[in-house]
């Protein structure tokens, strides 16, 4: 939706959030950052405070919701799950990042 | 697109949710520092090591706070607010520099907003009538001033409205009414009131409707049907808005006439047609026979068809002159067809375009002296500047601020501006004294308030930009060490400030030699030989009542007036006029009865009096050649008559013109006597030809007016006059007398108001330029405070340095004079049009103005020019 160019970081950061809700389910923001570490097996490195703007502004597209509730240990955490227009959106980002890294691998490749 | 406006929605409530969210985020933060620590803990870190490495690992939370506001909400806003509040918090401080700031913007923007107001009233809002862009001013092609040139009989005007194809409908009014001709009485205090026939079709025409009962109708307008139609003003000032008055019978000049209905307050006729007067009411103009033997007397209104352009319309009034002229014998008649709003206004727009100008002069002045306190101050906030710039704002911010600041401080100014502008405006809507037409109709309205708050952001940002740009790139080195002061910045920045005060000077200059001009012009006119003397002399309104019914009982009635005037104590001279001077005019064609005229070689003109002996003493017209009317030239005398020299000199060349015989409209009278020539036009204008019948002789006149003169002060004269002559007319209005001093005043009114406003102006203007000479003086005084105490302790005198600071002043100045100077030279040419016996490069104002500017300049350099002489040099040299 009307993304510059300049916003590709961060449209990648929001589709990992997305991605990560939608296969993981309500979590909380340091859920969602310690997930992304993992799995980018420390490759990525992500600065922590970013991930809570990514999330607010996610929220108030209306692709995720929050809501706070209690943590594995009993803490007090704001929770967030991926909303129907959510999933939608990630199909959607999923096919536009295939198409456009299947571009740059086909690029790469010659 | 849903995304994107449930995304706005979003921002628009965080903005007002701020507390609450940032709570909310904090908690958020916290909880993640909490559990960050909890897994390394479990990992065997030791809980100071694990909170510090989750505090590293998530970034500040000020700063984290401050991003998430800046994603979430409406940063622009939040900027904005931020820099609102900073705004006011150092104006707040400078209370001072706030407080000058305002007042010079409210003035500028003021005086804006008036002139504004003014230009839109009277020539940009369009005629209170229905669609006025159709409306046409129809006038025979006569010279101005000379009402019956501009005017045509009953029977032409008839004539042009049946055959002409271009309009929808003409209309015609009386022009010749004459103001105070219907005396009211029986209600209350007896007051002359000013009515104005006009034909049935004219409030149609114009799209005016009675506010009350009804128009006239087809009856009333053939014969002299005795009804009136009120104006709004009279109806409530006299009658109290009576809503019963439809129907009423007055008494007016002795007869009863009928109330039909009242018009509008929007339908202001004087306004429009008579700038200065007021109408009080209307009756129905019988288009007969009767009316049309009085020659001219209509002035016409057309309304153009659909389709119809006013080209075509005067296409055609110039081939429908041709037959119409021979068909009623009138050989001057020429109709001249213009747009009713061009008519009305046009001859304003020249004064006003130069009021205009002048206006926005001042506000660039106003706009440089604000820059110029503006780079002061930021010159003294460098440092501040520096160490926000240090702390990480971006130029841009700081840039913003800047200009934050100066729209806010323009935005008071116009709030104050704009109480000036409403006061101004109201205080002109109500200057009856002033004749200027739509006058009443100035007020500050939507379009006056929408364009003080865009020339209010405009002249923020316009005194604002400059010393916003001087927000410090790179300099924050030197700023925070102090080094400013003698190093090439500082210099760089006294240049745009010598700049802004050569401008200031230069603008004040051009200001100066256009009110010059005009303040010139205008004493100028008001030495202008009259013809007459205006001073202890006073008209009283005295027309014989409707008893007076024949001449011989009129001429009882003037003898017997005349006596009784000259009886009051202190009277020197009285004699009786139809009509005064600068008032209305009629002119008839006069030529001299040995000689013979045709179509090619037509006789003069000549502006028609109709005056009792003792006439030319009160007003004081000298008497050249011959002798004055008597009271024996009466109906059965020898028909007479005066004429003024111009006349003479037209009809007989030199020659000398006692005893021959004029001759006008089939009548033959002897000259007994030559008098002076009369400015009765206007004061600017020269009088024509002029000639003066006696009025025991004739019976062609509709007013009379007593003139005396007086030895004694003017104040108690009115009620002398009115209780000498109670016993022959016990019923005198109030408001029929005048001072001849008063009607002078009133010619010169328009030009009166446009000079003291362009004064006002330039007084400010000079004001402003002198302060703004004095800020760069002394503020290069204080930045060489120690080059002068190196001098001075190295041997300058006091005197030396005084006359440095001087030179220093007069360079500034003659710059900007030079400059102006020029300017003016080039500008003043607009002006022609508005000045009278004085050319538009007089030497006389250019000097004059030379000399004010200079001394101003030494004035406003003197404070400086002595604390620089007054410094200790010890003291200076220690001060760094």
């Amino acid at each position: 939706m009307g993304q510059t160019k300049s916003d590709i970081l961060q449209g990648t950061l929001d589709l990992m959030v997305l991605k990560t809700l939608d296969a993981m389910g309500p979590l909380h923001g340091y859920g969602i950052a310690r997930r992304i570490e993992q799995l980018s097996q420390e490759a990525l490195v992500v600065n922590q405070g970013t991930i809570y703007l990514c999330l607010v502004r996610l929220v108030q597209k209306g692709w995720i919701k929050a809501e706070w509730g209690a943590s594995e240990n009993n803490r007090k955490a704001k929770f967030y799950s991926i909303s129907k227009a959510g999933r939608k959106q990630l199909v959607a980002e999923t096919a536009n990042w295939e198409r456009i890294s299947g571009v740059i691998g086909r690029l790469l490749e010659c | 697109m849903l995304t994107r406006i449930r995304r706005l929605a979003a921002r628009v409530r965080a903005f007002f949710r701020r507390a609450d969210m940032d709570r909310d985020l904090e908690a958020e933060l916290e909880s993640h520092i909490a559990m960050r620590v909890e897994d390394a803990t479990a990992r065997g870190m030791t809980p100071e090591q694990a909170e510090r490495q989750a505090r590293l690992e998530l970034g500040g939370v000020t700063q984290i706070c401050e991003a998430h506001r800046e994603v979430r909400g409406l940063p622009f806003l939040d900027a904005l607010f931020q820099d609102l509040r900073y705004t006011f918090r150092t104006l707040r401080r400078d209370a001072g520099f706030t407080t000058f700031a305002v007042l010079i913007v409210g003035l500028g923007i003021g005086a804006s907003s008036t002139i504004f107001s003014v230009v839109n009233a009277l020539l940009v809002r369009p005629l209170p009538f229905r669609d006025p862009g159709r409306l046409v001013w129809i006038a025979n092609d006569g010279k101005e001033n000379d009402l019956s040139g501009l005017t045509v009989p009953v029977g032409p005007f008839l004539d042009l409205r049946d055959d002409s194809r271009s309009y929808s409908d003409v209309a015609a009014y009386y022009a010749f009414y004459e103001e105070g001709d219907k005396k009211l009485t029986g209600y209350g205090e007896p007051e002359r009131l000013t009515g104005v026939p006009v034909s049935q079709n004219f409030f149609p025409l114009l799209g005016a409707q009675p506010q009350l009962g009804r128009s006239f109708t087809q009856e009333e307008c053939q014969g002299n049907q005795p009804v009136v139609l009120l104006s709004a003003g009279l109806w409530k000032r006299r009658f109290a808005s009576d809503l019963a008055i439809v129907g009423r019978k007055l008494t007016m000049n002795d007869a009863t006439v009928t109330v039909i209905g009242v018009m509008p307050p929007s339908f202001d006729f004087g306004s429009v047609f008579a700038p200065g007067s007021k109408i009080d009411l209307f009756l129905p103009l019988p288009l007969t026979p009767e009316v049309d033997r009085r020659g001219n007397t209509l002035s016409m209104v057309g309304r153009l068809k659909p389709g119809a352009t006013i080209k075509q319309a005067q296409a055609e009034a110039g081939v429908l002159s041709e037959p119409i002229r021979l068909k009623h014998n009138r050989d001057e008649l020429r109709f001249r067809v213009a747009p009713l709003g061009e008519h009305v206004r046009g001859h304003m727009r020249p004064a006003l375009f130069v009021l205009a100008c002048a206006v926005g002069v001042v506000m660039l002045i106003v706009c440089a002296n604000l820059s110029n306190l503006q780079l002061a101050r930021t010159a003294t906030r460098q440092k501040e500047m520096a160490i926000r710039v240090a702390l990480g704002a971006r130029r841009g911010r700081l840039i913003r601020q800047m200009l934050t600041e100066s729209v806010v401080l323009a935005c008071s100014g116009a709030a104050l501006g704009l109480i000036l502008a409403v006061a101004g405006t109201r205080v002109l809507a109500d200057l009856d004294a002033i004749s200027l037409p739509l006058r009443e109709s100035v007020r500050v309205d939507f379009a006056g308030l929408a364009f003080t708050l865009l020339f209010a952001v405009v002249t923020g940002l316009v005194f604002g930009l400059a010393p916003a740009l001087r927000v410090p790139v790179s300099a924050v080195h030197d700023s925070l060490k102090d080094a400013g002061r003698g190093s090439n910045e500082g210099q760089r920045h006294n240049w745009i400030r010598a700049s802004l005060v050569v401008s200031e000077i230069a603008f004040a200059c051009v200001l100066l030699v256009g009110a010059g001009l005009l303040i010139r012009s205008f004493l100028r006119v008001l030495d202008v030989n009259l013809g007459f003397r205006p001073e202890r002399a006073a008209a009283l309104r005295i027309d014989p009542s409707s008893q007076y019914s024949t001449q011989a009982r009129r001429n009882a009635y003037y003898d017997e007036a005349l006596r009784l005037a000259k009886s009051v104590p202190g009277i020197q001279a009285v004699g009786l006029t139809d009509v005064l001077p600068l008032g209305h005019n009629r002119t008839w064609s006069a030529g001299a009865k040995d000689q013979s005229y045709s179509l090619d070689h037509p006789p003069p003109d000549a502006f028609v009096r109709i005056v009792s002996d003792g006439y030319l003493n009160a007003m004081g017209i000298p008497l050249r050649a011959g002798r004055d009317f008597t009271a024996q030239d009466s109906p059965s005398g020898k028909p007479v008559i005066l004429i003024n020299e111009t006349l003479a000199r037209a009809l007989w060349h030199g020659r000398d013109p006692i005893g021959r015989t004029v001759t006008y409209v089939d009548k033959d009278r002897e000259v007994v006597g030559v008098v002076g020539d009369v400015r009765h036009l206007a004061l600017e204008q020269g009088s024509g030809c002029e000639m003066y019948l006696p009025i025991r002789q004739t019976n062609d006149y509709s007013s009379v007016d007593l003139v005396v003169r007086t030895n004694l002060p003017l104040s108690g004269l009115a009620s002398a006059i009115r209780a000498t002559l109670k016993p022959i007319e016990p019923n005198l209005a109030a408001n029929e007398y005048r001072t001849l001093q008063q009607i002078v005043d009133k010619a010169v009114s328009p030009r009166r108001f446009v000079v003291l406003l362009l004064g006002g102006f330039s007084v400010f203007a000079l004001i402003l330029a002198s302060l703004g000479i004095y800020g760069v003086v002394s503020y290069s005084v204080n930045q060489r405070t120690q080059e002068i105490g190196i001098r001075m302790a190295l041997g300058a005198s006091a005197a030396k340095v005084r006359q440095g600071i001087f030179l220093q002043t007069l360079q500034l100045a003659g710059l900007g004079m030079a400059i102006g100077v020029v300017a003016s030279w080039m500008m003043t040419r607009t002006l022609t049009g508005l000045l009278f016996g004085v050319s538009s490069t007089d030497p006389v104002t250019f000097l004059g103005m030379l000399v004010i500017l200079t001394a101003v300049a030494a004035a406003a350099s003197y404070l400086p020019a002595r604390r620089a002489s007054q410094i200790d040099p010890m003291a200076a040299l220690r001060a760094n």
